[in-house]
């Protein structure tokens, strides 16, 4: 403190606030461990401690090392954009995206093989398949949202970051969780929520992450030079707001003690049900589509340097997408104990959602009109392009699945597996790689070190998610369509077990399909690396964006 | 047109921008979840559903705990082949303790809503620690560390107390028995063993582990498992009373 008053050199408000909030969790989580009903418990108490510790570290430390000046808004009149987090994000989602596609490959392979079982606890199905659903959407998706939203907010609104140790709370805090959450799952703590199953005190800590993420975001956007807010950015809105409304709705929960990781959800029975879908279908309408759709406004005009298509389709698609996909989950609840009302409120409107997601989908595929030469020549692009495509069919085979004559058939099967991967896979994934391939360059002021390794990739994989949809698609068909059999004496033909049996092959072929998938994006990471770790820097292409008029 | 151009205040408005989202998302969720709870057709009124025991409910934190609804729906749909093979269609009541309901959404393997009572205790033993000696086709996962692990239930009343805080009817006098109902619950002849079934009607009271001499995490699940869809008595219940 005596070197800071001799320099003059204040402290910000947000730094001792911060490191003195950090320094009282790590009391508390000490106090936690030492009193903690279980030593699974205990372990998370301290890791909070560590990490809590190291974050007031962090904290002073860069307060000594900083000049005494904020860094400006503007250096010659431009915008000093702040790409430390963005960069952050980008290296963490592809870190877990090859450990969610990894854990996802080794579960498939449990199913087909159930001695990878091994007969030890962290390694069953049950609870490694949690931790792949939330590497692939939570911590892959998730950084992948974090660090795009922060890039095109601050490029789309010409203006710096807002907040100083805000964005870096909100990119090391929000991956924390996921440690939290991911070691959970191996040691059996979870809430059973699917989706959603990180308890109390992970929900807690993701609540505090996303507020301050959802006040960076705003406040970049107040901060904004352009009079209109981009297109991208208002998805990236109804993202972040809708997801902290759902994760506050289904979370609601009563610890059994503070010092138990132990929780109840306030809901029960058929109430929580509609409360568990309302939030999971919109857990895929928010997270997995309104921001990759932010994605998708961005990155496809900016890499096939084309005007969005329609800016009235845009306005069109985007509010009627939000108003209808709040009203979808009840399809996930055909012919259970909901009352019948909200099962067919959910159909008619999982039906009616189709309009907006090809609106979507239209949108983005004719951005290229006048461009589609380029398909040929940029591999990056054609990644883009071909995810929206996938976005296409799986919001068609949505609504098909949400009519409930077909969802008795499809319902508790692999076809629904199915749909989500050719969504996951086919959407997600593939706008998040296409969106990487850019940024990284970017954001390194390098020149992509191999667009053929880019080709390579996209046919690995498109390869690995058609042996995947199709296998799905079978065995989940082929195993709805056994159970129902009956013999001409009017029994059941099948037994359960019987129709387990039969889906081996598919779930051989299934996992085959999985395995080129990762080692696409293992193709990936090399290229990256490569690229991040070349000599050559590039000038910076000097493209803005236009706002749409 | 103009209309185009009133959309320019919520592009140029970050504020309004945020609340015209939140209206708009705030709809649907109202209108399908709020009735949910007051409703009076939304929970069929049939007599015999019951909280857990303290046992069986520390069975259903393992079944939480081991990710089982990942696998296993606890949700029979009245259709044909269904009530054929796992028995009467699931009412809403049967889950009205359940926080958070099983129900589940994919059948790797069968539907266990009604598995109570179709096996032998022993036969869930083998079942949980070596699936294929039983089911030689089966792809679950062996519990086999289930039988050999000690059931944690130092603080079970912790969790009669946090459930009966989000309105499960538990009463002082189960909480304060909480502890000792488990073992009683787990032991076969235990003289409590009436005390047990008068706090919570139809409770079987045995040694499910087939191990007298410790109360383990085998016991407390398959505790939970006997118990399954077995509350209602559809010899007495009336579907027609309660068309919705």
């Amino acid at each position: 403190m005596a070197n800071a008053f001799a320099s003059k050199k204040p402290m910000a408000l947000g730094e001792g606030g911060l490191a003195l909030a950090m320094a009282a969790l790590a009391i508390l989580s000490i106090v936690v461990a030492a009193k903690a009903y279980t030593p699974e418990f205990a372990f998370h108490a301290y890791l909070f401690t560590a990490a809590s510790v190291a974050a007031v570290f962090a904290i002073v430390n860069r307060y000594y090392e900083r000049p005494a000046e904020q860094p400006p808004l503007t250096i010659d009149g431009k915008p000093n954009y702040n790409m430390g987090p963005v960069k952050f994000a980008t290296v963490a989602a592809m870190f877990w995206g090859i450990a969610g596609f990894t854990v996802g490959l080794y579960i498939a392979s449990e199913l087909a093989y159930p001695i990878l079982n091994l007969d030890l606890p962290w390694t069953t199905f049950g609870r490694l398949r949690p931790l792949h659903t939330s590497a692939v959407i939570f911590a892959f998706g998730g950084n992948v949202l974090i660090g795009t939203s922060f890039y095109v907010v601050q490029r789309t609104c010409r203006a710096r970051l807002a907040g100083d140790l805000a964005p870096w709370f909100v990119v090391l805090g929000y991956n924390f969780f996921i440690l939290i959450a991911g070691t959970g799952y191996l040691l059996g703590i979870t809430q059973s929520k699917e989706y959603a199953e990180p308890e109390w005190y992970a929900d807690l800590w993701l609540t505090i992450v996303w507020v301050t993420y959802f006040l960076v975001f705003l406040g970049t956007i107040m901060r904004r030079t352009e009079p209109h807010i981009y297109v991208a950015n208002w998805f990236y809105l109804a993202f972040i707001l809708t997801i902290a409304v759902l994760h506050l709705g289904n979370n609601a929960a009563v610890p059994v003690s503070m010092f138990s990781p132990k929780s109840y959800v306030v809901w029960s029975g058929v109430q929580d049900a509609m409360v568990q879908w309302w939030y999971g279908h919109n857990a895929v309408g928010f997270f997995l589509t309104a921001g990759f759709l932010a994605i998708m406004y961005y990155f496809i005009p900016k890499q096939a340097n084309r005007p969005i298509y329609s800016y009235r389709l845009s306005i069109i698609h985007f509010w009627a997408l939000i108003f209808l996909y709040i009203w979808a989950g009840p399809h996930h609840l055909h012919y259970t104990a909901l009352p019948d009302w909200a099962q067919t409120l959910g159909m008619t409107f999982s039906i009616m959602l189709w309009m907006p997601s090809w609106g979507g989908m239209i949108n983005g595929i004719m951005t290229l009109s006048g461009a589609w030469d380029k398909l040929r020549t940029d591999p990056v692009l054609r990644m883009m392009v071909v995810s929206v495509a996938f976005y296409g069919m799986s919001t068609f085979e949505g609504p098909l699945m949400s009519v409930k004559i077909v969802n008795s058939l499809s319902h508790y099967t692999d076809w629904t597996i199915g749909h989500v991967h050719s969504g996951a896979l086919g959407w997600v994934a593939y706008i998040s790689f296409g969106a990487i391939y850019c940024l990284v360059p970017w954001l390194w002021n390098r020149k992509l070190y191999s667009l053929k390794l880019v080709n390579w990739h996209f046919w690995i994989s498109t390869i690995g998610i058609v042996l995947y949809i199709t296998a799905m698609w079978v065995s989940g068909i082929l195993q709805g369509v056994m159970w129902r059999a009956y013999t001409s004496l009017g029994f059941l033909e099948y037994s359960f077990v019987e129709t387990v049996e039969a889906m081996h092959p598919f779930y051989v072929i299934r996992a085959l399909g999985g395995l080129l998938f990762l080692i696409g994006a293992l193709v990936m990471v090399w290229n990256l690396w490569k690229t991040v770790n070349s000599a050559e820097a590039v000038e910076p292409a000097g493209v803005v964006l236009a706002p749409a008029e | 047109m103009s209309l185009w151009q009133k959309h320019a205040i919520l592009e140029k408005n970050s504020i309004i921008l945020v609340i015209g989202i939140l209206i708009v998302i705030a709809i649907g969720g109202l209108v399908e979840i709020v009735p949910l709870f007051y409703l009076k057709n939304t929970i069929e009124k049939v007599d015999g559903v019951r909280p857990y025991t303290p046992l069986e409910l520390a069975g259903r934190d393992i079944y939480v705990r081991e990710g089982c609804y990942l696998c296993h729906s606890q949700m029979i749909r009245p259709l044909r082949d269904e009530v054929e093979r796992y028995g009467h269609y699931s009412l809403a009541v049967e889950s009205m303790y359940d926080h958070p309901f099983q129900w589940g959404s994919k059948r790797t393997g069968p539907d266990l809503a009604r598995v109570g009572g179709k096996y032998s205790d022993n036969w869930h033993r083998d079942h949980l620690r070596d699936p294929r000696s039983v089911v030689p086709g089966s792809v679950m996962p062996d519990y086999s560390w289930l039988a050999e692990t000690d059931l944690d239930y130092a603080h079970i009343a912790d969790n009669l107390k946090a459930l009966a805080l989000v309105g499960v009817p538990y009463t002082p006098d189960m909480i304060a028995h909480a502890t000792a109902d488990v073992v009683t619950q787990a032991s076969a002849d235990s003289p409590e063993a009436a005390d047990l079934a008068k706090r919570y009607p139809k409770a079987q009271a045995r040694d499910f582990d087939g191990n007298p001499a410790r109360v383990t995490e085998a016991d407390a699940l398959i505790a939970y498992l006997q118990m399954l869809g077995t509350q209602v008595d559809f010899k007495l219940y009336d579907d027609k009373a309660n068309i919705r």
